[in-house]
């Protein structure tokens, strides 16, 4: 099947619904193509509370107050265009959001805002405490339902961005519930897939998190920014199991109650780790990067908890203050046979975004011309580190900006799409045979402990390289041509696609760890500690063959390109 | 604890079956876990719809469970047998999986396949 179009947004959460819509309030005919269904996958949906942005409407704030926010938390890597960028059009995008009655949470006549760690005032708007996603992912349906010229196709697994002559010119898709091949001429081609964090064996992401669009992107000859930088999250929840909850939940509660962290001995451990120039957060005794890092040492100590993290209390916390800070969350929470008050849950630090990502100038485009990309995809905004509230944030005005210039870009320009360029990809695909190969869900869960286990948040080059060796073994292992039952919604197709581009990521993550000797942001290194000023560079990459290139340059400052 | 998961498979227009699935949980694990693990443990072909995993946010991964529609990721996995199979009354695709985008979000928009 062949479908025409002028725009393709590939990944329908908040960066490419935002995306079409502009695109298509532009003039421009869109498709928005998500492997999952529209507006379900992704993270957007499952975005728990906190939104920033300089409204001022609980307390008085500008946009410039925001940027050095954002600017300190990325510890000098910042693309400072693009963080200011989110800075400056955050609070139009929040008040268009307040238009299509997202349902911002209000007091007094006014948004509530709260003061999120890492922010120097009240700046966070919120739905209600645990469904801002859901609120914005139906909202942005909506506004689609509404829009004319989008037309929304879910299922639809993009494989490869097609070139000509150095140009994108649309894509080759896989359709899962029918198994059709679907090429895709577009004269504009924009990437909304989110970030990578499937690549780890605890995470807080979707199934379709494994970082398809840098894959993309790669393949593309596009460059990828700061692919070192994984945010983990420290008190991801572990066990007893837990469902109908994002596993990121419990930090809002910790931080207004105070949980305390235990060891497997039942011991307070944060003050072990806790040192005279660290940053305390707040009610926090340590920072989050701290705070991961006393969970993961304490575990290597042998002294974890018996899932392999660390226990979270809220014991010493009056039932009646439980019931009134958690609200119905206790409900859920006793669903799931939890009673804080008589029993401890296990937590452990989780990957939850990723900070780097396909470089990109300031209308979103790569450096591939007609490819743009935009939301977590991207990197550069949030540089070493991602303030709390910028996610969703940057998901709007990215989507936003990405829509309309790739909509410009594609009213003046025509079609470029041609067969031969889709062919090799077409090829791969057709070949896909029954065969046996060995079960690659499990070298999916292979690659994940891989990840955790040797490029998680705390690196070594003894580690980093044996990571290296073995991504480099599992890719020859996983070979070109893809396995396949033949039947619909063909797993197997799926596991190898998936695996082909979550071991291209990994590669791209890995590579440029290796390379920085120092410790800065989410980057760790235990055998370079400490931040060198030397290192205030980003590394850029790109696929040469199957090999990782490196270059660094220094960050982008406004001033350059104003 | 083990639990048996009957599980209806196949495509339409050819003949349907049930195949069956043992498999060791824990306390607390949902039907969506048992599924994954029958993927890493036993058959990599089986096909089910889900995105979120955990959150109850996507909504994807809803099917028949023990004649009751409801979301594999928030019923628990029990002792002893649960029957699985798609849902009645959207157009299966296969095994678990069936059509369940809203018409104009499908790439046939008429039909289902």
């Amino acid at each position: 099947m062949h479908l025409e179009t002028d725009v393709l947004v590939i990944g329908a959460g908040g960066a490419g619904m935002y995306a079409a819509l502009e695109a298509a309030r532009a003039g421009a005919q869109v498709i928005l193509a998500d492997r999952s269904l529209i507006g379900r996958g992704g993270a957007t949906v499952m975005a728990q509370m906190t939104v920033a942005a300089a409204l001022g409407e609980q307390t008085p704030d500008s946009w410039e107050f925001h940027l050095a926010d954002t600017l300190a938390a990325g510890r000098g890597l910042c693309d400072e265009r693009l963080s200011a960028m989110l800075c400056r059009e955050g609070p139009a995008r929040i008040r268009e959001m307040d238009a299509w009655k997202v349902g911002w949470a209000r007091h007094d006549g006014h948004i509530t805002q709260i003061h999120a760690p890492g922010h120097d005032r009240a700046r966070c708007v919120y739905v209600d405490v645990l469904s801002t996603g859901p609120a914005v992912s139906r909202t942005l349906r909506t506004q689609l339902n509404l829009a004319s010229g989008i037309r929304r196709i879910g299922d639809l697994a993009i494989v490869d961005i097609v070139l000509r002559d150095g140009q994108a010119c649309g894509a080759v898709a896989v359709h899962l519930s029918t198994g059709q091949i679907v090429t895709l001429a577009a004269k504009s081609v924009v990437i909304a897939t989110g970030g990578l964090t499937r690549l780890y064996r605890r995470n807080s992401a979707s199934f379709n998190m494994g970082g398809d669009g840098y894959a993309l992107a790669l393949r593309a000859g596009a460059q990828l920014i700061d692919m070192e930088f994984v945010q983990f999250f420290p008190i991801g929840h572990l066990a007893p199991r837990l469902v109908g909850m994002d596993p990121i939940m419990w930090d809002p509660f910790r931080y207004k109650l105070g949980g305390k962290l235990l060891n497997g001995e039942m011991r307070e451990f944060e003050d072990d780790y806790a040192s005279a120039d660290a940053r305390n957060d707040g009610t926090y005794v340590l920072t989050r990067d701290r705070a991961t890092y006393a969970i993961s040492k304490e575990v290597e100590a042998g002294r974890g908890s018996p899932a392999g993290g660390a226990y979270l209390s809220f014991q010493h916390v009056p039932e009646s203050e439980l019931r009134r800070s958690f609200g119905p969350v206790i409900d859920k929470l006793a669903a799931n046979g939890i009673d804080l008050t008589r029993q401890l849950v296990e937590v452990a630090p989780i990957a939850h975004y990723h900070m780097g990502g396909i470089r990109v100038d300031e209308d979103m485009l790569s450096t591939i011309p007609g490819l743009y990309a935009c939301g977590e995809a991207i990197g550069g905004a949030n540089g070493a580190n991602r303030l709390s509230g910028n996610a969703i944030t940057e998901a709007f005005v990215f989507g936003a900006r990405a829509g309309q210039t790739a909509a410009a870009h594609a009213l003046a320009n025509a079609s470029h799409w041609s067969d031969e360029a889709a062919a090799t990809t077409v090829g791969m695909l057709r070949a896909a045979d029954k065969r046996d190969t060995p079960n690659l869900s499990v070298a999916v869960t292979d690659l994940q402990a891989l990840m955790a286990d040797k490029v998680g948040p705390f690196r070594t080059d003894e580690k980093l390289r044996e990571a290296l060796v073995e991504i480099d073994r599992m890719s020859s292992e996983l070979g070109a041509t893809p396995p396949s039952t033949g039947e619909s919604f063909d797993p197997l197709l799926i596991d190898w696609l998936d695996l082909r581009n979550m071991l291209q990521v990994a590669k791209a993550v890995a590579t440029p760890a290796l390379a920085r000797t120092e410790s800065r942001g989410a980057h760790q290194r235990e055998d370079h500690p400490g931040l060198e000023e030397a290192w205030t560079l980003n590394q850029i990459i790109t696929l040469d063959g199957a090999d990782i290139a490196l270059e660094r340059s220094a960050p982008l400052s406004q001033k350059a390109h104003a | 604890m083990k639990a048996k998961l009957q599980i209806q498979r196949g495509e339409p227009g050819a003949p349907l079956h049930v195949e069956a699935f043992e498999i060791d949980f824990e306390a607390g694990q949902s039907v969506l876990d048992g599924l994954r693990a029958v993927r890493q443990s036993a058959d990599p072909t089986l096909a089910f719809r889900y995105a979120c995993i955990n959150a109850n946010a996507c909504k994807e991964c809803m099917m028949l469970i023990d004649g009751k529609v409801d979301y594999a990721c928030t019923v628990k996995l029990k002792e002893g047998e649960t029957v699985l199979k798609p849902l009645p009354k959207k157009a299966l695709v296969r095994d678990l999986v069936t059509e369940i985008a809203p018409p104009d979000e499908r790439l046939f928009p008429t039909n289902a396949k």
